[in-house]
């Protein structure tokens, strides 16, 4: 039960380490909101499920068990939160990019880049 | 402390040298606000690991709180980045 601890840490050391690179590499805010949220979001969960597996539920493993409710809760939110914010305020996408579906559904930016009039 | 905690825990920083990289380094103010939210998960982590190296709780406790105030922390830079006053 030790070594699966800590292997299931060391993978999610793994995840995060892959999120932050993401982070730092990627072109877009939204790209790197993508790459930075979702995989560090997955990391810290299996920091967390490793500390229950290594102490079981004791006084230790109550409070992982509800900091891993909390993060799978809230982490999603403020992402969303973010990105919907970053859209408004009128950050560009990357040239790359394809195509923008929330700014064609008239909820951000106009295709011409100016602000919407009523909000 | 196993030598299994102190590679988590060097990765762990490593990972937030990372993103205080991005935060001085982002053009805009939005990827500040991501790796601002991101820095803050990344410390929960951090914690975890560190209550399991030192067997004591009170790390734990700590990282709760932490998840807590990243969340609310985020949410208010989120809100002020749109543009808006906070009674609004």
């Amino acid at each position: 039960m030790n070594d699966l601890a800590w292997i299931v840490m060391a993978l999610g050391l793994f995840f995060n380490l892959v999120g932050c690179i993401g982070l730092v590499r990627l072109p877009d805010v939204y790209n790197r909101l993508q790459a930075g949220t979702k995989c560090v979001t997955l990391g810290t969960f299996l920091l967390l499920l490793g500390v229950i597996l290594h102490d079981g539920v004791g006084s230790m493993g109550i409070k992982a068990v509800v900091c891993l409710w909390f993060i799978a809760m809230t982490s999603p939110t403020a992402a969303h939160a973010i990105a919907r914010a970053a859209h408004r305020a009128g950050v560009p996408l990357a040239p790359r990019s394809v195509c923008d579906r929330y700014a064609e559904d008239g909820q951000g930016l106009l295709p011409g880049g100016e602000r919407e009039a009523t909000r | 402390m196993s030598a299994v905690a102190t590679i988590l825990m060097i990765g762990l920083v490593a990972c937030g040298f990372l993103c205080l990289y991005r935060t001085l380094a982002g053009p805009t103010p939005a990827d500040r606000t991501v790796s601002v939210d991101i820095l803050g998960i990344l410390m929960v982590g951090f914690c975890a690991v560190l209550s399991v190296a030192t067997g004591r709780d009170l790390y734990m406790i700590v990282g709760l709180a932490w998840s807590l105030l990243a969340f609310v922390g985020s949410l208010a830079l989120a809100k002020f980045l749109e543009g808006r006053a906070f009674d609004e």
